[in-house]
């Protein structure tokens, strides 16, 4: 099709015998698991039941998903490629992205105030604690672990070890001595650190694929650790009554010196979770800020030179272990915050929380993203955290499927569905050009396809 | 001695299942040089596709020749797994064919999540636990009061890995098929210019990972007689170590490595902790991807500016 008119005419043969091919196809993949369905009987045996409706359900969907494919979107995708042409850079565009940061940041801070006028008192805690503290915490995972990756490309899929220790160390420590949630955050961070340091020698040598197995083993040791040291941990079972965070000494609780009461205010569990939110969007932005200065300084440099090519960085007299192994401490010691604010936020901790599901889930968030891109990090933590988090707001679906329709079920299906998905759509995350920190004249974004990293 | 000649003989037929996994972890990296992350979740698939074969042939159909039913079992698990993985192949991994690093690995860990997370939605988030298929062993000696056996079972899963590994081992070595994976594995490029079909290379290598995976799905759950969603991703990473300690890419490695890893296992669990046996298993790798990259009968990996 290299000369000559766009071909427009659509092959509906071709089209219908596709779809019919991968209805096949469908009804091939989904007999056995959707057609049939194990359920226990009554006398506590596995028995066998039919779901043909469904299962001719889904195989009418696919095929006509198939067929809706060729139709309708494979001849527009077509029409898109060849009509496309570079599109003038427009005034507005770079006024937006000028503003972008600044007005997000404002969104952010402002967060709890619309909420609260829009939802009252009553509805505002579910919005800020399960939408807006849940989302920011793994913003900061993944701003944490986007040093580690996406600076200095090592892949870490054993990150949830390091918020794990953050997460106990204050646990243990608040519960044995008694010290205050401030005085403990830092103390997480630095221990968290250490145990960066710890694992990140061992495997210095390793890298890519390998580096990430490695480190998803030591992650899983440690939870191990945690679930058999019952003595020390409380295993499965968890931790709780772990004490929660002050408001500079003042507890949020309904007592005469609690935070209502010296302030006058009426008491409610709304005070607490919107200080949560200040201190952990507080965090987030330190994170960032932090990494944002670290990049323009040697170490941040080497991180990166790091990524893009190992060998080359080791003969211009780059020291690659020490670079190494501050990448690991520096994002270890955020997923410390980290961990030691969720812990104070829950007041219940079990290793329930630090499964591999995390880590695939904060490495995803950073890929997703846009390996190095902060903002790109933001945005896809917002889309799949928010994404499955709305999820349990669905309850409109259960008019339509009936009353035993339990949208939260198919959370985790939809964000695995959704990560291969994106993965195809934008292999390269959804910011995937490159901001320089130097530059000979003028700062210029570098686009994604003239990017070749090395094997880091 | 009693307790290490029988734990021989249980490390051997786990070790025998992990071996059939990894080779779908080695053929994978070896030709695509990805780590095929949801491959611990196509087994646990195939191990659920085997339960309900079971079910259809013993409760509908009323086959009462175990022999029989086993043999069917088997091959609808090796078909229809088979198919799964083609079909995760197409629609995951070869759109991402050549793009960058990181993309094929999230994408199977994003199958990974899909995969579980279906069977958990699809059958439940229960374990799955069916009567025993095969019981009697025999009893090879007594000492002590303490019986060393070798069961009926267990002398199955000898026999089945066996054959399969032969057959498996003519199909390569000896196959047109076989040739064009060790072409491809070796260059791709070079491959496609002399005739070889890389894509369905590839799509084949899929389906006989799935295969030999759907083998060690019907043994897991004809020796254990249990199943749940959650069991593809332990059992995947001790085959993935197997995989590495016996040197990704190469084949007799990695049944050779999932021996050696059910080994390390079992005897950990009889002479040491039985709740830190995953921790052994995790130890394992580590330990050798640091100070033996190259695995046991691996290629060390040359690298070049």
């Amino acid at each position: 099709m290299q000369d000559g008119a766009p071909d427009k005419r659509v092959d509906v043969a071709r089209a219908l015998r596709d779809a019919g091919f991968t209805a096949l196809l469908a009804f091939g993949l989904f007999l056995p698991l959707i057609g049939f369905q194990t359920v226990t009987g009554i006398r506590n045996d596995l028995v066998l039941t039919t779901r043909w409706p469904l299962l001719f359900a889904i195989v009418a969907i696919v095929g006509a998903g198939r067929l809706a494919y060729a139709l309708v979107f494979e001849p527009w995708l077509k029409q898109r490629t060849l009509r496309r042409v570079q599109p003038p850079p427009s005034a507005w565009r770079a006024l937006a992205s000028k503003w972008f940061v600044p007005f997000a940041i404002g969104f952010v801070i402002a967060y709890p105030a619309i909420v609260v006028a829009t939802a009252g008192f009553g509805g505002a805690v579910k919005w800020v604690d399960n939408f807006g503290i849940q989302i920011l915490i793994y913003v900061m995972l993944g701003w944490g672990l986007n040093i580690v990756v996406g600076l200095a490309g090592l892949l870490d899929l054993g990150y949830v070890a390091f918020y794990a220790v953050g997460a106990y160390s204050y646990t243990l420590l608040a519960k044995t001595f008694g010290l205050a949630f401030w005085i403990l955050l830092p103390l997480a961070g630095i221990l968290s650190s250490f145990w960066g340091i710890l694992l990140g020698f061992p495997v210095l040598r390793l890298r890519g694929d390998y580096l990430a197995i490695v480190t998803l083993a030591f992650g899983e040791i440690i939870r191990i650790i945690i679930i058999n040291w019952v003595d020390l941990t409380n295993g499965y079972a968890g931790i709780s009554g772990i004490p929660r965070p002050t408001f500079f000494g003042i507890p949020f609780n309904a007592n005469e010196d609690g935070f209502a009461a010296v302030f006058g205010l009426e008491f409610t569990p709304l005070y607490r979770t919107i200080f949560l939110y200040y201190v952990i969007l507080a965090l987030a932005l330190l994170t960032a800020f932090v990494t944002m200065r670290l990049r323009r300084l040697p170490v941040g440099r080497a991180w990166e030179a790091l990524r893009e090519d190992e060998i080359a960085c080791r003969s211009l007299g780059i020291n690659t272990t020490n670079t190494k192994l501050t990448a690991f401490a520096m994002g270890a010691m955020f997923a410390g915050f980290a961990g030691s604010f969720f812990a104070a936020r829950q007041g219940f901790i079990s290793p329930e929380s630090f499964t591999f599901l995390e880590s695939a889930t904060i490495l995803s968030i950073v890929v997703l993203g846009g390996m190095g891109s902060q903002i790109g990090v933001a945005i896809a933590a917002i889309a799949m955290i928010g994404g499955t988090e709305i999820m349990r707001e669905l309850d409109f679906l259960k008019k339509i499927f009936g009353p035993t329709f339990d949208p939260t079920q198919y959370r985790m299906l939809l964000f695995g569905f959704a990560m291969v998905l994106i993965m195809i759509w934008r292999p390269r995350g959804l910011i995937s050009t490159r901001d320089p920190s130097v530059f000979l004249k003028k700062r210029k974004t570098i686009a994604a396809d003239l990017i070749k990293e090395g094997h880091g | 001695m009693e307790v290490f000649l029988q734990q021989l003989i249980n490390g051997i037929t786990l070790g025998s299942i992990y071996g059939l996994i990894a080779i779908g972890y080695t053929m994978v990296f070896g030709i695509i040089g990805m780590v095929n992350f949801a491959h611990g979740d196509v087994f646990m698939v195939s191990a659920f596709i085997a339960l309900i074969a079971f079910l259809i042939l013993t409760t509908w159909l009323g086959i009462t020749s175990i022999a029989l039913a086993l043999f069917i079992v088997l091959i609808a698990a090796m078909l229809f797994t088979s198919l799964v993985n083609w079909v995760i192949e197409r629609l995951a991994y070869r759109p991402l064919r050549g793009s960058f690093r990181l993309a094929p690995l999230i994408s199977a860990i994003g199958m990974s999540i899909f995969l579980s997370n279906f069977v958990q939605v699809s059958q439940g988030p229960r374990n799955k636990s069916i009567p025993p298929m095969i019981q009697g062993e025999f009893v090879l000696f007594t000492r002590n009061d303490y019986a060393v056996t070798l069961s009926f079972k267990q002398l199955i899963i000898w026999g089945v890995t066996a054959a399969l590994l032969l057959a498996f081992w003519y199909l390569v070595a000896k196959t047109r098929l076989g040739r064009a994976q060790r072409a491809c594995e070796q260059d791709q490029k070079m491959a496609a210019l002399v005739g070889v079909d890389v894509d369905r290379t590839i799509s084949m290598t899929f389906v006989i990972a799935a295969a030999l995976a759907a083998v060690a799905g019907t043994m897991y759950l004809m020796y254990y007689g249990v199943v749940s969603f959650s069991d593809g991703f332990v059992p995947g990473v001790k085959a993935f170590t197997a995989a590495v300690l016996g040197g990704i890419g190469s084949l007799p490695g990695a049944v050779i490595g999932g021996i050696l890893i059910g080994l390390i296992e079992t005897m950990w669990s009889a002479y040491f902790s039985i709740d830190y046996k995953d921790v052994a298993a995790f130890s394992v790798l580590a330990i050798t991807l640091i100070f033996l990259p190259q695995g046991l009968f691996g290629r060390p990996d040359v690298e070049k500016v």
